[in-house]
């Protein structure tokens, strides 16, 4: 294809200047992915408005910028990182700090926790543990039409990686704390693995922030194998200054009768874009996927999911809600794809969204492709303002306008919150939406970015 | 306690009630009867404060005040309470954290301080074991799931809590089986005194074989064509409406 885009020749470039770099730092076999991935990219370039699957998202006002240089890190870099505290002080986690999507050098690069599970820096964990690795790394991050997967397998070259031998039931959860830090604006990529084997049992929170003001671009892919029979949540949260960027597409393979949910709650950020492909790759898998976010000013929230039916007996369910609030947009697109061999398949998908002023908008997109017979499907979308009916119920029992419209809002999004497992977390999630709500400052006291 | 003089209102443009006075006094029961479409719920609406109905004419005074003029949460916090017909379902709202509020906006509007946790969870245990509600069902959110007679015990639930001077029940006991029907009636029976009053509104006398009426009123087309005592309603009930509207066409003629 000739004529690629101003915008896609940037990244052409990008790559180009930096390969020798990033492969000098990388892992051999996460390097045999790069030369056929770039080609990939370079085929496919920087999703534009034309690609059904951005269609409601521009991207250039991120993308059409000259950030300074791709990151790479120096040790100097990471003791910012070391002192960030996560501030939900009862959150009882075993904890990982990223900075600008490298694992600290500072200490160990891979820790051993209890059961054998192993969790530390992506690149390591492919020198270290090739076997694991190189079963699972590029097997489930795939597009034919997404040129942003491809970049990142192109150029990331570090992450988190996580392993959970087979029948291992990890209590705490595992936070990933995703810090960006930079003096120059700067474009960066991560690549984490997940791998839970077959009985295992546990969850990942991981919460993005940004350290400093600058204009930021984070393109992070994400591939999570889910055994027979094991469980998996994964939750995000994501509180990022509104010159930041982040983009996260999550892999999920499920295997036989696994059961696993995503949750994707957005309370601040400039462009944000979750994709969570969701495939059921066993007979009696189920799939939760759940999104929420909060945007206002001049903020663009999108959620992009797919769930692909792939074996017979699974069910998913998707609960996707927004709050848009002043100029703010948004957009939804959920893709329900059912396989003809999938018999016997539920799926279900809701997406639900207020708009508080005129000037916001929202874009919403069912897609639901069934080749099978035997399937029980569902899909609902509301774009609307608060209920009426419900705001004079509130009123009528003594409570204020102003407070009743709150609580209505605190409950619209308590729906997504409640199903989170983890107390503390979700506790910590329901005051900061309120104080969003209310119009207080909901970010963590660690940022010093003042959003205004 | 509450006096409506010749009140007239429509919604979209139409004429709903033509023309209504009703003088309730503290310690009464009225029971506002009628066929479909005779401007029940409209009524029941206006007093508790709906901005769909439009006010045409007429005054309406709660304890001294121009009732019109008051917000709804400041209609109930002066003790006007209104139990929906449907009630709403708000998930993500919990009957708590709902009832919480509600609760100690009132004590504000009284300047007394909120209720401790402890205290105000006592309260619901107290109300609850009164009305007769399932122990559960506070701790779902307001309605979400509940089958029609929850909603009803509901809303006799959240009177008892919040104690008002004149509650209007909106065929409360619509669509109820016989036993939720003797619970709400139970209910209000048990939150009646001397100086609080009830106006009940419904289709059938049904409802009225528990919860005994000091007045009864007939509404149709917009109007109370018929006040009498409770016999009214035995009447109503064995020969319908028909008659009424019969007497009210022959008194047009004549």
């Amino acid at each position: 294809m000739n004529g690629k885009s101003e915008i896609t020749e940037k990244y052409l470039g990008l790559y180009k200047d930096n390969i020798d770099k990033i492969s000098s730092i990388s892992s051999p076999f996460i390097n045999t992915f790069r030369a056929s991935s770039f080609e990939k990219f370079s085929e496919l370039g920087i999703p534009s408005r034309k690609n059904e699957a951005y269609k409601y998202t521009n991207l250039d006002i991120f993308f059409n910028h000259d950030y300074e240089n791709y990151f790479m890190p120096v040790p100097s870099d990471f003791i910012k990182a070391e002192k960030f505290r996560c501030e939900v002080t009862d959150l009882d986690t075993h904890g990982v700090v990223l900075l600008n999507g490298f694992y600290p050098t500072l200490n160990e690069k891979l820790r051993q926790l209890p059961g054998g599970v192993w969790i530390g820096s992506l690149n390591e964990a492919a020198i270290k543990f090739p076997d694991k690795f190189e079963q699972h790394f590029g097997k489930y991050a795939k597009s034919e039409t997404d040129g942003l997967i491809h970049l990142n397998t192109a150029m990331a070259s570090d992450g988190v990686f996580i392993y959970i031998p087979e029948g291992v039931t990890l209590t705490k959860p595992v936070q990933v704390v995703n810090l960006v830090q930079s003096d120059d604006d700067m474009f960066n990529q991560h690549r984490n693995l997940i791998i839970a084997e077959k009985n295992s049992n546990f969850s990942i929170i991981i919460c993005d922030h940004t350290l400093s003001p600058q204009k930021f671009l984070t393109n992070a892919v994400t591939e999570v194998f889910v055994g027979e029979n094991a469980h998996f949540d994964i939750i995000r949260v994501q509180n990022e200054h509104n010159n930041a960027c982040k983009i996260t597409n999550t892999f999920i393979h499920q295997e036989k009768n696994s059961v696993t949910s995503s949750n994707n709650i957005t309370l601040h950020g400039g462009l944000i874009r979750n994709s969570t492909y969701h495939h059921l790759g066993g007979e009696g898998a189920e799939s939760y996927s759940y999104g929420l976010f909060l945007a206002d000013k001049w903020q663009h929230i999108d959620n992009f999911v797919n769930v692909d039916h792939a074996f017979p007996h699974c069910t998913s369910n998707q609960l996707f809600k927004g709050v848009l609030d002043d100029m703010s947009t948004g957009a939804f697109n959920g893709r329900i794809f059912v396989r003809p061999d999938a018999q016997g398949t539920l799926a279900y998908q809701r997406n639900n969204n207020i708009l508080l002023t005129d000037d916001a908008k929202m874009d919403t997109k069912p897609q639901l492709e069934i080749y099978a017979d035997d399937v029980k499907c569902s899909h609902g979308a509301t774009i609307g303002q608060l209920n009426d009916d419900a705001l004079f119920y509130l009123q009528s029992r003594g409570i204020n306008k102003h407070e009743a419209r709150l609580m209505l809002m605190f409950g619209f999004a308590h729906e997504v919150i409640q199903n989170i497992k983890i107390e503390p977390l979700r506790e910590r999630m329901d005051n900061l939406v309120m104080q969003r709500l209310k119009g207080e400052l909901s970010r963590c006291a660690s940022c010093m970015v003042k959003c205004g | 306690m509450l006096i409506i003089n010749n009140l007239k209102a429509s919604i979209g443009g139409k004429s709903i009630l033509k023309g209504i006075s009703l003088n309730v006094k503290p310690g009464e029961i009225h029971a506002i009867m009628g066929p479909n479409g005779s401007g029940k719920s409209t009524l029941a609406a206006v007093l508790a404060g709906r901005e769909f109905v439009e006010i045409t004419e007429g005054t309406v005074t709660y304890l001294g005040k121009n009732l019109l003029e008051m917000a709804p949460e400041d209609r109930a916090k002066e003790g006007i309470f209104l139990g929906f017909q449907y009630p709403i379902e708000i998930p993500g709202v919990s009957m708590v954290n709902f009832m919480k509020t509600a609760v100690n906006e009132h004590r504000k509007h009284k300047g007394l301080d909120p209720l401790s946790a402890s205290d105000f969870l006592k309260l619901m245990r107290d109300k609850k074991e009164l009305v007769e509600i399932d122990s559960k069902l506070a701790n779902r959110s307001v309605n979400e799931g509940f089958s029609g007679g929850e909603k009803k015990k509901n809303e006799i639930f959240q009177m008892a809590m919040l104690e008002p001077k004149l509650a209007i029940l909106d065929e409360t006991d619509s669509g109820l089986d016989i036993d939720a029907l003797r619970i709400v009636a139970n209910g209000v029976n048990k939150l009646k005194r001397p100086d609080n009053s009830f106006i009940v509104i419904t289709h059938y006398q049904r409802l009225l074989d528990y919860i005994v009426p000091d007045v009864v009123h007939v509404l149709y087309d917009g109007r109370i064509v018929k006040t009498a005592g409770k016999e009214l309603a035995l009447e109503l009930e064995e020969k319908g409406y028909d008659w009424i509207k019969k007497e009210i066409e022959n008194n047009v003629v004549s």
